[in-house]
This record gives structure tokens, C-alpha cells and sequence, in this order.
């Protein structure tokens, strides 16, 4: 029988590690392209401040980076360790665009970030340059390749059950690249990036501005970052992934969950702003709608519906008592009876043998199981209602809330008045978190949202563990968390020393600790 | 398809050297150097010289390992299931181990504190020396047999005990493993550092040849004597991979059986002993860039020699030798292999190219003074 602490267990320890390595992933996606940018204004105008702008950004985007590197390696691992049974059953698949990744990508940002880093007096102006375009590349296709892995998982296109090596096997390489889900995760997570990266620097310029240090560079730095900010907010919000909603039957799952809508709604529908969901009753309580909206965002047209709960858990329900078929039929060719006959029913059953093994949680035998057994499992094909409702409702708040301060940023700042808006550098100030708590509930929404399912209608999560023991898993979740919180220590104590030191920390004897008392008093003056 | 399915297993088992040869030669390289960094270098600075000569390399060398993991859950995925599933606390001891040296060589020497650099070294030195030993230990049970099951439905049990992998000829494996690299780290160090650095690194380097020369060439007739695996039948190796599908016997000395077989392959043992002492021998005659190739071709010499032993295993049972994992029936489909074999042979000379590039354009020797006068600049 399945353990369900066990489950329950690896699925926290692959949620610790993959949430916390995403603390780090999104500062490097965004702060390479920004410090593309500081560092092409240095070569094309030769203005040293730019230099220097770029140098002191690019040791905060270091020191987040290392973390990221060393975090990183735990997730190209721990499919094996311990998903030992996904990495058989969809490796065939899986694996290629994830070896790609470390092919194209990895090998491209960690060549040129030594690069980035240790060459400036070795490389010409130019070639520095390049360096640092690179690395940004090599960081950005690796967010490619691994939402083309991760979009598979929501949306498992290109690819088709063998019964004789018992697993998912690749049948078009371009399917899984062009994969719809793929690629609109793919704009939405590295625009997230750019946000959380643009955010870092305007907030921690604001707080140069506010305390009236090395102006020049903290204004120019808080440009940089409420354009690029800016263009890269509206970004995440005009192409947000609802639009990849529509694609495939567990991102419908997640949409009806998303907006509790229980019942599938006349076209179109209303989007609950809020409210109460209640998964016993079926409903929604306190509901605050508007009108359209919801339709709109997931269809993008007025006369497409959405379907709602109680008419997908009629689908699943078929398509359930479909997989036990499939299932009776596995068992048959995988013992050797694998005439014609036996094969073709199997085949026009295979699509549902997922939905048939969502009955191993309760009869190991699928075939056996009661009508009771059928109707939970029907339950089970749905994450709860709360968890998503919830979380989406948070990361699209952020996002409201960051979109106003990029937009009255990037105004005022255009303006030339931000100096004097204190407010809203305080309002930049605070918000630095934002970008952060947006992009995990985000991650909650797209992988929580796929549950019950490691691969959406092929494989579920219970089935997808290693064979290991609950003391395993103890242990290990125990050392990832003295760890990480070892690394988050370290980390975040550094960052705010070098923050606090500002460009100083370059020892250039240009800025504001490194001058004398009236020439700091000039240092404010005369860059205002 | 450009090559038949046959034909394609084949060259992944060669891809998938290369990507092992490209980590020992380049990551390998700076465990060796972490490992002797403390020995080599008694001073701050000196260290640190130490460090910058692969301050600007050691992420992109540390992705030939993260590469090999992933080339290994495309082309083999029932090997990257069974031997990170199975060796599950060795690998969350390489990963712990591993997380301290990207914080140590970008941390390092960002703040003034002794205590704080010292610290750091002494991380440098765990992370690197524990996955060193690990990947030799878990070689050295892999050539043994790992007692792990598949059923029916093709779900993997590892049947072992962490412990059981401390066993004399795994510890053994461990230490060769540590001395290769430390001893081609030793020639690398001679090349790009100066003065007293060089010296210490260049004696450090042969006393870890001389030791890899004795316990190889004791591991090679402690091999001869031991439990080796022979396919006696299986199914033809152009059909789908199915590890269930064939017959294994367990013999003493088996795994020479390939050398036997194809006496030219004794060229890969050769070469790794003879590279060795070269090496020695270049070091001591002062020509450390002929000791870094000589090492390197080493390398090549000992991943060959145990890739041709066990071919075409890569993971023997055991428990139930019939279903170990060969390179004919553990792989991806067709399909996954070509696609695959596309995308390597396109990207990994171009990953070659520029790597190169960044070597030539960092390359110098690294020198107290240089250091002191980028004293911000430099890690």
C-alpha cells in the first residue's frame, strides 16, 4: 500500500528545495539583463559611474548567485534520488530538455559569469561586454529549457505510453519544444524575474536617495530599474499563463480551482474577486464578482466557456473507470499475453491508464476497486479549492501593487522630481519582498495546482517516489533545512553588509564612505 | 535517424565517457586543487593565488558534473534512477558538500577577517575532498554489484545499507580517486602559480601520482580475483530496452574478460599508468604544462579502463544479476538518443570553443603581486 506520510514527506522535501532555490533564481534572470544594460551605456558613453554602477550590482547579483549555483545542483539531482520512479517512467522525455539545459545553457552562464566577474582587466571594453551578454543569455535559456521541461509536466505533449518498457516515451521532439503551456510559463516566469530584479535595485536605491548618498549613482541606478521594471511588470501581467489555462485537461483543473467556479458558468463568465471557497458545500460564500472578466482572461473571447468543478469531475469519473480497463489490459501484455488483440484494446485505453492508476492509493490491484473507492478517487483528481484560491489571489495582488509603484516611479523619474516623492521611495523601499512572495505563491499555484498528478493524467505524485523509507526522508529534509538556513544566513548577513556599504564597497575613493566629511557634503550636492 | 538504434546505444555509452572524462579533467581539477589548498598555500595570499587560477573557472567546470547528471536521466534513465535512489545518503552527503564551495570562492575573500577566509578555506577543502572520495567509493560498489531489485512494473528497491558502501575495496576506489585528482591538480598548480607556491605544489602532486601508481595497479589484480558479471544471453540489442530480459552469470576475474578478449584495450590501463609516471617525471624536470597533459590523458586512461571492464554494465545487481543495468538495456528510446546525439554533437564543441577562449584569455601565472595589487578584484 502506499505510505501517505512517506508521499506526504517527499513532496515537502522537493517543495523546500525547489521553493528555496527559487529565492535566487529570479534575481539572477532579471540582474543579468540589467547589468547588460549599465554596462552598454559604460562602453558606449565610456562614463565611468556606469562602470562602477555595473561592478557594485554585479557583486549583489554574486553573492545571490552563488546560492542559486549551490541550491541548483540539488535540483538536477533529486528527480533521481528521490522520484526514482518518475525518472524511469518519463525520462525518455523529461531528461532531454533537462541535459539540454546543462548543454546550452548552464555551461554558457557559468563560463561567462567567471567571466563577468574576474575579467575586467583582462578582457577589452568590448569583450567584457560580451561576456556579460552571454552569461544573460545562457541564464535565460535555462529558464527556457526547464519550463520546457516543467510545461511537459502540466501539459505532457509529444510523448506516448510503451507498455514494453513500462514508460512515456518521446514521439516528437518539436511538440515538447513548442508545447503551448512551455512557452507561455516561459514569458511569464523570466518576466517574474526581471520584476524581482528591477525591484531589487529600485528599492535598494530608493534607500541611497532617501538617506541622501552618492546620488548620482543611486539615481541613475533607479532609472535603469523603473524602465526595465516597468516594461517587465507589464509584461507578467499582459502575458500572465491564464492564457495557457485553456491547454490540456489538468490546467483546466487548475483554472476551475483557481476561481472556485464549481459549476461551469454561461460564457462568458464572471471572475470572483474574492470570497469565501467552501469545498463541501460547493460554493463560494461572501463572493465579490465581475462581470466577464473571467472570461476574458482564460479564453480571451466572450462566447468560450470555462468549465467549472462538478462537470470535470464527470469527465474524470469516465475516464477512471476507463483506466481500470487500460490497467487489466497492462497487466495482460506486461505478463506476456500480448497478442493483437490484447494490444489494440490497450492502446485505445491508454490515453485513461493514468486515471486508472490514481486507484493504487487505495487497491493495489486497480481492477478490484469498489464504487467507493472510484468516487474518492474522483475527489482526489482536484487540488483543494483554498490553497489556490488563495494563492492567486495574493500573486496577482502583488503584481497589482508593483505595477503601480514601477508606473509612479518610472513617471516621477521622468519627471526628474523623485527626490522629492519620499513616499513612494519609501513605498519602493518596502516593496523589495513583493516580487518574492508573488513568485512562490506563484509556484504554489502552477505545481500545487497539478496535484494529484507528477505528470498531468500520466503518472500520479504517490506513484512517482523512490522506494526509500520515512526515516530517510527525515533525515534528508533535516539536512536540507540545516543547510539552507546555514546558506540563507550567510547569504542575506553579506548582502545587507554590501548593500549598507553601497558602491564604496568597490573602493574606487569616489563614494561616500571613502570621502572626507565636506566632501561628502559635496558628494550630495553637486550629483543632485 | 541517422544511425541505428544499436549503433546509438554505443555512442552514448561513449558520450556519456566523454562527459565523465570532461568532469574529472576540469571539476576534477578543482576538488584537487581545493583539497591541496591549505597544503600549498601558508599564507593568505599564497592562497589565494591558489584560488584565482580557477577563480574564473570553477562554475562552468562544475557544470560538466551537473551535465553528466542530466545526460544520464536522457539517455540512461533507469541508471540516474537506480544509482542516486540507491546511494541515496552518499548523494546527500556530495550535495551538502558541494553547496559550501560556490558560497567559499565568491565569499571568500570579500571581507578582510582571517577568521572569515580561514573558515571558507576549510569549506573548500570538505567540499571538495568528500564528493572526490564518494564518487570513487560508490564507483568501486558499482564494479562489485549493487543489491537493488526491479519488479514487473519496472519500480527500483535498493536493498543495501549506507555502510555496506564502506567496504576495503570501495574505500580503496575512494582514495584512488582523491589521489588522481589531487595529483593533476598538483601539475596545474606547478603551471599557474610561482615561487614557493609551485614547489609544494609540484611535491604534493607527484607523492599523490606515486600513491594513485601503487593502489591502481593493487585495485587491478584486486579486480582479477573478484566477482565480475558476463552477459550469457539477452535480447537483441536493436529492440525496445528491457532490463528484465536476460541472463547474467557472476564469475571470479570477469571483468578482464574484455581486455582478454580485445588485448588492444590493455592500452587504456597502459595509459593510465604510464601517463602517471610522465607526469612525475615532467614535474620533476620542470615542465608542468607536459604534467597537466600527461595527467590528463590519465584520466581519460582510467575512466576508459573502467568503462571497458564492465561493458557493457554500467550497474550490476547484485542481488538478481539477470536485471542489471547494461548500456544495450537501460537507455532511452530511439527517438530520445537521436535527438539527443544531435543536440551534443552541435553544442559540445561549441562549449569546447569558448571554454577555450576563457582559458587563454585568463592565463597567466598567478603571482603574489598580482594579487596584492587587485586586491578587490580578485577572489
Amino acid at each position: 500500500m502506499i505510505d501517505e506520510a512517506f508521499v506526504d514527506l517527499s513532496r515537502l522535501q522537493f517543495a523546500i528545495t525547489a521553493l528555496f532555490h527559487f529565492l535566487f533564481v529570479p534575481l539572477t534572470l532579471g540582474m543579468t539583463w540589467i547589468l547588460v544594460i549599465m554596462e552598454s551605456v559604460y562602453v558606449m558613453t565610456g562614463r565611468e559611474i556606469y562602470r562602477d554602477m555595473t561592478k557594485f550590482w554585479g557583486k549583489l547579483f554574486g553573492i545571490n548567485f552563488a546560492v542559486g549555483v549551490a541550491t541548483g545542483l540539488t535540483m538536477e539531482f533529486e528527480f533521481g534520488t528521490n522520484w526514482s520512479y518518475y525518472s524511469h517512467y518519463v525520462g525518455d522525455v523529461f531528461g532531454a530538455p533537462l541535459a539540454i539545459e546543462g548543454l546550452m545553457a548552464f555551461f554558457l552562464e557559468s563560463t561567462f559569469v567567471g567571466m563577468f566577474f574576474l575579467g575586467w582587466q583582462r578582457l577589452s571594453k568590448r569583450q567584457h561586454l560580451g561576456a556579460t551578454f552571454l552569461m544573460a543569455i545562457g541564464t535565460n535559456l535555462s529558464a527556457l529549457w526547464i519550463l520546457i521541461a516543467n510545461g511537459w509536466m502540466q501539459n505532457p505533449v509529444g510523448a506516448e505510453f510503451n507498455y514494453q518498457t513500462m514508460r512515456m516515451e518521446m514521439t516528437s521532439f518539436a511538440e515538447l519544444v513548442f508545447n503551448p503551456v512551455a512557452q507561455v510559463k516561459f514569458i511569464h516566469t523570466v518576466s517574474a524575474g526581471y520584476v524581482a530584479a528591477s525591484m531589487f535595485v529600485l528599492g535598494i536605491s530608493s534607500w541611497y536617495i532617501l538617506k541622501g548618498r552618492d546620488l548620482a549613482f543611486a539615481k541613475r541606478s533607479f532609472s535603469v530599474a523603473s524602465g526595465f521594471g516597468l516594461a517587465s511588470i507589464l509584461c507578467v501581467i499582459l502575458l500572465g499563463d491564464e492564457s495557457g489555462y485553456e491547454v490540456g485537461e489538468v490546467q483546466k483543473v487548475k483554472l476551475a480551482t483557481i476561481e472556485a467556479e464549481w459549476h461551469t458558468e454561461e460564457a462568458p463568465a464572471a471572475f470572483t474577486a474574492i470570497g469565501i471557497p467552501d469545498s463541501d458545500e460547493q460554493v463560494t460564500h461572501a463572493a465579490v464578482k465581475i462581470p466577464y472578466a473571467l472570461g476574458l482572461i482564460a479564453t480571451r473571447s466572450l462566447d468560450e466557456q470555462v468549465t467549472g468543478i462538478s462537470d470535470l469531475e464527470k469527465k474524470h469519473e469516465v475516464r477512471i473507470r476507463n483506466g481500470m480497463i487500460a490497467y487489466k489490459y497492462l497487466e495482460k501484455l506486461r505478463n506476456g499475453e500480448d497478442t493483437p488483440a490484447n494490444i489494440a484494446k490497450f492502446d485505445t485505453l491508454k490515453d485513461d491508464l493514468g486515471y486508472g492508476l490514481l486507484l493504487k492509493r487505495y487497491t493495489p490491484n486497480v481492477v478490484d476497486a469498489t464504487e467507493e473507492q472510484i468516487q474518492q478517487a474522483v475527489k482526489d483528481s482536484f487540488p483543494r479549492v483554498g490553497p489556490m484560491f488563495w494563492s492567486f489571489r495574493i500573486m496577482v495582488g502583488c503584481g497589482v501593487i508593483m505595477l503601480v509603484v514601477f508606473a509612479l516611479s518610472f513617471y516621477y523619474n521622468a519627471h526628474r522630481v523623485i527626490e522629492q516623492k519620499r513616499w513612494l521611495l519609501k513605498a519602493a523601499l518596502w516593496s523589495i519582498p513583493l516580487p518574492w512572495v508573488a513568485i512562490e505563491f506563484g509556484w504554489i499555484v502552477a505545481e500545487y495546482g497539478r496535484q494529484p498528478w507528477a505528470i498531468s493524467e500520466v503518472l500520479p505524485t504517490f506513484l512517482a517516489t523512490s522506494s526509500l523509507t520515512v526515516n530517510d526522508l527525515l533525515l534528508s529534509i533535516t539536512g536540507f533545512v540545516i543547510f539552507y538556513i546555514i546558506l540563507a544566513v550567510i547569504e542575506g548577513w553579506l548582502m545587507l553588509k554590501f548593500v549598507k556599504q553601497g558602491p564604496s564597497s568597490l573602493h574606487t575613493g569616489k563614494y561616500y564612505f571613502e570621502l572626507e566629511k565636506t566632501d561628502k557634503q559635496l558628494n550630495q550636492g553637486a550629483q543632485s | 535517424m541517422i544511425f541505428d538504434y544499436e549503433t546509438l546505444k554505443f555512442i552514448w555509452w561513449l558520450l556519456i565517457g566523454v562527459l565523465l572524462i570532461g568532469f574529472a579533467i576540469t571539476d576534477g581539477m578543482d576538488m584537487g586543487v581545493a583539497i591541496l589548498l591549505r597544503l600549498v598555500g601558508k599564507t593568505d595570499i599564497e592562497r589565494r593565488t591558489v584560488i584565482n587560477t580557477i577563480g574564473a573557472h570553477w562554475d562552468g567546470n562544475q557544470v560538466w558534473f551537473i551535465t553528466a547528471g542530466g545526460a544520464l536521466f536522457a539517455a540512461w534513465p533507469m541508471v540516474y534512477a537506480a544509482a542516486f535512489s540507491g546511494f541515496y545518503f552518499a548523494m546527500m552527503l556530495v550535495l551538502f558538500a558541494l553547496f559550501l564551495r560556490p558560497l567559499a570562492f565568491d565569499y571568500r575573500s570579500k571581507l578582510e577577517s582571517a577568521k572569515w577566509r580561514n573558515n571558507w578555506d576549510w569549506a573548500l577543502l570538505v567540499g571538495s575532498i568528500v564528493p572526490a572520495l564518494i564518487f570513487g567509493v560508490a564507483f568501486g560498489n558499482v564494479l562489485q554489484g549493487v543489491p537493488f531489485n526491479i519488479d514487473n512494473f519496472m519500480r527500483i528497491t535498493y536493498q543495501g545499507s549506507f555502510f555496506g558502501l564502506l567496504n576495503p575495496f570501495a574505500l580503496v576506489a575512494g582514495v584512488i580517486s582523491v589521489a588522481m585528482l589531487v595529483g593533476h591538480a598538483g601539475m596545474w598548480l606547478q603551471l599557474r602559480t610561482d615561487a614557493e607556491v609551485a614547489q609544494r605544489s609540484a611535491q604534493f602532486g607527484r607523492y599523490a601520482l606515486i600513491l594513485f601508481i601503487v593502489l591502481f595497479a593493487a585495485a587491478g589484480f584486486w579486480v582479477a580475483n573478484m566477482d565480475g558479471y558476463q552477459v550469457v544471453s539477452m535480447s537483441d540489442t536493436q529492440s525496445y530496452a528491457n532490463p528484465l530480459a536476460k541472463v547474467v552469470t557472476t564469475s571470479s576475474g570477469a571483468w578482464l574478460d574484455n581486455y582478454t578478449k580485445m588485448p588492444l584495450t590493455m592500452a587504456f590501463p597502459a595509459l593510465a599508468l604510464v601517463m602517471a609516471t610522465m607526469a612525475i617525471i615532467f614535474s620533476v624536470i620542470n615542465k608542468p604544462a607536459l604534467g597537466l597533459a600527461s595527467t590528463s590523458l590519465m584520466l581519460v586512461g582510467v575512466i576508459m579502463t573502467a568503462g571497458t571492464a564492465m561493458f557493457p554494465f554500467v550497474m550490476p545487481s547484485s542481488n538478481n544479476p539477470n536485471i542489471s543495468l547494461t548500456m544495450w538495456d537501460a537507455v532511452s528510446s530511439h527517438l530520445t538518443l537521436n535527438v539527443m546525439f544531435i543536440v551534443a554533437i552541435i553544442l559540445v564543441p561549441i562549449i569546447l570553443i569558448y571554454t577555450t577562449w576563457c582559458y587563454v584569455k585568463m592565463w597567466r601565472k598567478v603571482t603574489k603581486d598580482e594579487i596584492e595589487n587587485n586586491t578587490h578584484g580578485s577572489y
